[in-house]
């Protein structure tokens, strides 16, 4: 490196141009030449952090877009029926049941699509937004299409086939959701749905995901109040013993952090059981009757207990690292002022401590928030979240649309939060162990 | 904060309650993990303490579960599996992590708070929501269900870990050390493995624990990424608890146990040895 060697205003006169501006060896102005260097540094930088940027882009940024994406694409209509999306594009559901063109052009997809056995597909989808649907293509079969007569009217060949293609109904969805994009799962995770007629709530009856919503919510703050309550305590113990004993204690609160989440999920459902070490010692020392056995598990209280312990460490060690920095003098002053113990904690201490709270407790509401695993093995059906109900959409309903869309929303959740955690305490500053 | 020789009777109390108090906390944090050590010796197939057991007598006590664990092909395999793919998983985000950690704390790196925000990501994003859309991504072309998907995963979700530790670590090395080098004649290449790296060990070893122990234990994105041939042991442990629980369970709770013990002690001597080194006294 000969560029960007010359100091300030120290350099040998002979490295002045004509115009009196400072040069480097090799002739360049010194200007330039600190803007080349600096130009390299960065791209030198930037360089080293390519490769994992590219990496961390291709196996999870592409990821999460691709389920944004599924959250509102619906490309199966358009693609399984595309004459008759056309068709039905000036169609009004008001006039009645479509007419000839529209089963013409019904007719010709129906055979591309039974022959290519995707018609089914089509069904389960359509499904999702109208029971029956399903059916109804199912019943609408190759060997159903291949008795039509197609120098016959269709329509009433098809009402043969199922009495349901006489209605508009059928029409009526297939119109709404022939759109390649479609907000219906977005509304589905709404407690509401698209109909021909607009966008309505369902009924009260099947409003699930809002409730769940909140309950996800509540006991996630309900977990994160537990967690203070308990963390705040240890975590002013710790900051104010000496550093050897406090070294000792931390280990106790590290243990836990470092073990394997499925360990202490386990270690839970075997406490908690009905036959459990819990219920044996309250037995034991007479605060429950035998017969009356807590039932401490598969229910909320199952969930709360088992996630409190398991981010507790989350809770303990932010609020530890601000209360370190609080100079134990400050308490000693207010109290020498005539403060009483509760007064000098409460006006001087606690007001200090408030970051290391905030830090915490949007820290274990994110993590609790998206919890799977615990509530799902100690949740019982009335302890389960809304990943839970992801879960299940993506493995056992497979209407991924609609996991695609709860995804989503509570992915904006935990991103809005998040945005919270860096205003407070910033990304920067995330301390591990 | 000692007892002050003339505290009231009122401060005495309260100054030993609150101890209690601490105490019972910390007990509730260990108690759950420590009670399951003894279980796993249980002859007998219950998940609560016999009056054998109580009473000390050795008939009470076996390995039995230990041996069906060593013994037991599907927990054997899950067990390889999990040792296969952490390593690699690891040897993926160390190398491409401490990379990056060291351009991003070079001062000089453009967009630093949008590069940082984008890698540390896979810590923030809740797991079942990774799950779901590398579900969805990998299934598209065609990962899912494969080994190398499953490593992908596992990398991707332990980056974070040593990025945060590798750039802690590079906030207290001294640059003039590297420009020194580079005045003596060594090569950027040289300078890195000769110099730096040294230097930084302590913090790529723990980055290195963290997605280690990320992927190790990490259940919700195997479950959808893997296939049967990726069972791992955290996904058959998941798989136990849910159907049917096996005794087994709790030995092979009780290994994983003296793991953590082993990486907590490993990374405390880390710590002390890199503030050692950066001149500051251990505390």
């Amino acid at each position: 490196m000969a560029d960007a060697t010359a100091g300030d205003g120290i350099a040998p006169e002979e490295n002045r141009s004509a115009s009196g501006l400072l040069l480097s060896a090799d002739g360049t102005p010194l200007k330039n030449s600190i803007a080349r260097a600096e130009r390299r540094a960065r791209i030198r930088a930037f360089l080293l952090i390519l490769p994992l940027l590219a990496f961390v882009m291709v196996s999870f940024i592409a990821p999460i877009a691709d389920m944004l994406f599924r959250s509102v694409e619906n490309d199966i209509v358009a693609d399984t029926l595309p004459r008759t999306v056309v068709e039905l594009q000036d169609w009004d559901p008001a006039s009645g049941v479509p007419g000839e063109p529209v089963f013409e052009a019904f007719y010709a997809d129906m055979l591309d699509a039974t022959e290519a056995k995707i018609h089914t597909r089509l069904g389960s989808r359509l499904n999702y937004e109208e029971s029956g649907m399903s059916s109804l293509f199912r019943k609408t079969n190759a060997r159903r299409l291949g008795r039509i007569d197609d120098t016959q009217p269709l329509a009433p060949q098809f009402e043969k086939i199922d009495e349901d293609w006489a209605t508009v109904e059928p029409w009526a969805i297939l119109k709404t959701f022939s759109a390649r994009y479609t907000p219906g799962y977005f509304l589905q995770a709404a407690d509401m749905k698209l109909t021909p007629e607009g966008v309505e709530s369902v009924d009260e009856t099947q409003q699930i995901y809002i409730k769940l919503f909140w309950r996800t919510i509540i006991l996630s703050l309900t977990i994160t109040c537990s967690c203070l309550l308990l963390g705040y305590p240890v975590a002013w113990l710790l900051a104010n013993l000496p550093m050897k004993s406090a070294n000792i204690l931390m280990i106790l609160v590290l243990l836990p952090f470092w073990t394997s989440l499925l360990v202490r999920t386990s270690a839970w459902k075997v406490l908690l059981q009905e036959q459990g070490v819990i219920n044996d010692i309250l037995v034991w020392i007479g605060l429950v009757n035998d017969g009356a056995r807590l039932v401490l598990i598969n229910n909320q209280i199952g969930t709360v207990i088992a996630m409190t312990h398991i981010l507790l460490p989350f809770m303990i060690l932010p609020l530890y690292s601000v209360m370190k920095t609080i100079p134990p003098s400050y308490l000693r002053a207010a109290k020498s002022m005539g403060a009483n113990d509760w007064v000098a904690f409460w006006r001087v201490y606690f007001p200090q401590s408030i970051p290391g709270i905030g830090a915490g407790a949007i820290l274990v509401f994110i993590l609790a928030i998206g919890y799977y695993i615990t509530p799902e093995l100690v949740g019982g059906t009335s302890g389960t979240f809304i990943s839970n109900r992801i879960a299940f959409h993506i493995s056992t309903s497979l209407n991924w649309g609609l996991a695609a869309a709860l995804g989503s929303l509570l992915l904006i959740l935990v991103m809005g939060l998040y945005w919270l955690y860096d205003k407070i305490v910033g990304i920067d500053n995330v301390k591990l162990g | 904060m000692a007892l002050q020789p003339y505290a009231s009777p009122v401060q005495r109390v309260w100054y030993y309650s609150f101890r209690v108090i601490c105490g019972l906390i910390l007990f509730f944090l260990i108690f759950p993990i420590m009670v399951i050590i003894p279980l796993s010796f249980n002859a007998l197939p219950y998940f609560t303490f016999t009056p054998g057991m109580l009473a000390f007598e050795a008939s009470a006590y076996s390995t039995e579960h230990y041996r069906d664990f060593f013994t037991n092909s599907d927990w054997q395999s899950a067990m390889w599996n999990s040792l296969s793919i952490a390593p690699a998983a690891t040897l993926v985000s160390v190398s491409l992590g401490t990379l990056a950690a060291i351009g991003l704390s070079s001062g000089k790196a453009p967009f630093r708070g949008a590069i940082m925000a984008i890698l540390i990501s896979p810590m923030i994003v809740p797991l079942i929501i990774s799950a779901a859309g590398m579900y969805f991504f990998y299934s598209r072309v065609g990962l899912q269900g494969t080994w190398f998907g499953v490593v992908l995963a596992h990398a991707a979700l332990g980056t974070p870990f040593v990025i945060i530790t590798v750039t802690a670590t590079l906030v207290g090395f001294d640059r003039s050390l590297t420009r020194a080098a580079a005045n003596m004649g060594a090569g950027p290449v040289r300078t890195f493995f000769k110099v730096q790296m040294p230097l930084i060990l302590p913090g790529v070893i723990s980055g290195g624990l963290f997605a280690f122990i990320t992927s190790f234990d990490e259940v919700v994105v195997v479950l959808f990424l893997g296939s049967a041939g990726q069972k791992t042991l955290p996904w058959q442990m998941f798989t136990g608890l849910r159907e049917q629980i096996s005794p087994t369970i709790l030995a092979v709770a009780t290994l994983l146990v003296t793991l953590s013990i082993i990486l907590l002690a490993t990374l405390e001597i880390l710590r002390r040895r890199s503030e050692r080194l950066r001149g500051m006294s251990p505390g």
